[in-house]
């Protein structure tokens, strides 16, 4: 099979695109792979950070807010942006990379589905800072018990269920104090 | 200047081959990535704010609580040139990123150059331990500990939900990377390796070649390190990694046992060519270095080369290297150079008397 690009040379990639369960199939060779580097992905140096761009943007929602921020039009929707540093979504979706720990908020939830791709999981469990953390930990705790509170007086463990809320009150209390 | 001695000596803790299970892990390494709340991430940051975070962690490095956890010493990329900073990426010190593309980027290495603290590379802070053999969890706990020291005095960038802050989202959370270098020659011979790699990408880990990521498979090592950093705690992500390298290692084991009864004079064979090479060569290069050294590797394990240690063969890995042979010889090398200088190092080594 000869490349459908050039017609001369013949096929040596072979690539499946799957956009919206919508299947196209390209059979090109690598000369004119190269030079369609943005049509089909780019060979050369794909790194992580095309990869994660990538994820970013089959998200067609984004995709349409990204497109707004290079023409620069002024929408009846301010771009998404980082007031700290300034950085925009398109802006992070095009690299990869966050600007600063403040990113991570003003982008905030509209970052989950990425990592649930990365990660598989959107939540941290692990580590806490000693000293800036403390709270933080006891919330943490907070939340189990207040789960397992539900789960007990659903299974109407009444005094499993006591023993629970008890501790839940000390809990409280500490926050409270500090 | 004391900090040369770093560059001038092939030698480096994690090579001493001396760990649990040396004979298959050659070493155990942990990242932590950690990053300052108010500070830009490096990408973003100026010159100034850059130098900022390098004076505000060096300051730390200096207290006492550091000093209790080791003594160190900071090198400034840009105090070194281009050769010296290959040879610390060679030795795994720091990694090419913080060699090549970081603005005031610096490194804190202790002085068994186990643990090395990179400042501005891709995150504000990059505690590294790099042990020889099987230590996940040696290296978390002296990680983790001065990640400890650090955030006393630091204010980190921390979130509830998120975790640990990183410039990267595929760090965030518990911004760990730990991984283990294995020496596989027998899951290669008898093609068992492939069907191995596709399973670990299936639970959450990835396998790199010697040098991370985008290197290639040299010399039969391969890099075993966990991908998933949010939603996992730190021990999960150590017992995850610790039981699929586990499996791995029995693999290895039970193919080298195979290779040792059904084709003991094939593999005799391999192993004493390679060697022979080795001892008489005027010319190696270094992927045929890499690939003889891991035959004689394999040797050593398995009874049939007495006279060589496995930690001459860790110290060879990396004076071989390029970067290594150049600043060794004090000039610039063309690759023909290099190949004679390469073959002539491995022959002192392998017939010193010193080594065995």
């Amino acid at each position: 099979m000869n490349c459908e690009e050039c017609g001369k040379r013949p096929a040596t990639l072979h690539l499946t695109k799957i956009v919206n369960g919508e299947k196209t199939e390209y059979h090109i060779c690598e000369q004119c792979a190269k030079e369609k580097g943005d049509v089909f992905g780019g060979f050369g140096n794909f790194g992580i950070n095309q990869l994660l761009s990538g994820l970013l943007n089959f998200d067609p929602m984004i995709k349409k807010e990204g497109s707004q921020a290079k023409e620069g039009t002024a929408g009846t929707q301010k771009p998404l942006r980082c007031e700290t540093c300034g950085l925009t979504y398109a802006q992070f979706s095009k690299s990869g990379r966050f600007g600063c720990s403040d990113c991570y908020r003003f982008l905030g939830d509209r970052l989950d589905p990425l990592f649930r791709r990365i990660h598989g999981n959107t939540q941290h469990i692990g580590k806490v800072p000693e000293r800036t953390g403390g709270k933080i930990k006891v919330r943490k705790e907070l939340d189990q018990l207040k789960s397992a509170l539900q789960q007990y007086v659903a299974k109407e463990e009444f005094e499993k269920a006591a023993e629970i809320r008890d501790r839940i009150k000390a809990l409280e209390q500490k926050i409270a104090q500090s | 200047m004391t900090q040369q001695r770093f560059m001038q000596h092939p030698w480096s803790n994690w090579m001493k081959a001396t760990g649990p299970e040396a004979d298959i892990v050659v070493s155990t390494r942990l990242r932590i990535a950690r990053n300052l709340q108010q500070h830009p991430f490096p990408m973003l940051a100026t010159d100034s704010q850059a130098q900022e975070v390098v004076n505000k962690v060096t300051e730390v490095a200096q207290s006492d609580a550091m000093k209790a956890r080791g003594q160190f010493e900071l090198i400034r990329m840009d105090e070194l040139n281009p050769l010296e900073k290959k040879v610390l990426v060679e030795k795994h010190l720091i990694s090419p990123n913080l060699a090549e593309e970081s603005r005031k980027g610096a490194v804190l290495l202790n002085q068994d150059e186990s643990i090395s603290i990179m400042v501005n590379e891709e995150d504000h802070i990059r505690i590294q331990v790099l042990l020889p053999g099987f230590q996940l969890n040696e290296a978390w706990e002296i990680g983790t500990k001065i990640d400890d020291v650090f955030e006393k005095v630091l204010n980190y960038a921390f979130d509830e939900t998120r975790g640990y802050l990183t410039s990267c989202p595929t760090n965030v959370g518990t911004g760990i990377r730990a991984s283990v270098m294995l020496h596989l020659p027998a899951l290669v011979m008898t093609q068992q390796i492939n069907r191995i790699l596709q399973a670990i990408n299936q639970v959450g880990l990835v396998v790199r070649g010697l040098y991370g990521e985008g290197s290639e498979a040299l010399g039969n090592l391969f890099q075993l390190s966990n991908q998933v950093t949010l939603g996992m705690s730190e021990t999960d992500i150590l017992s995850n990694l610790f039981s699929v390298a586990n499996q791995i290692i029995e693999q290895e084991r039970a193919a080298r046992r195979y290779l040792q009864e059904h084709s003991r004079i094939a593999l005799e064979d391999r192993i004493y060519r390679s060697y022979g090479i080795l001892l008489y060569a005027r010319t190696v290069e270094s992927k045929e270095a890499s690939q003889r050294l891991s035959d004689i590797r394999l040797g050593i394990d398995i009874g049939i080369i007495k006279n060589v240690s496995t930690f001459a063969c860790n110290e060879l890995l990396v004076m071989t290297q390029p970067g290594f042979l150049q600043h060794h010889a004090g000039q610039k090398l063309t690759p023909e150079q290099r190949d004679e200088r390469r073959a002539r190092l491995i022959r002192e080594k392998l017939t010193s008397k010193d080594m065995a």
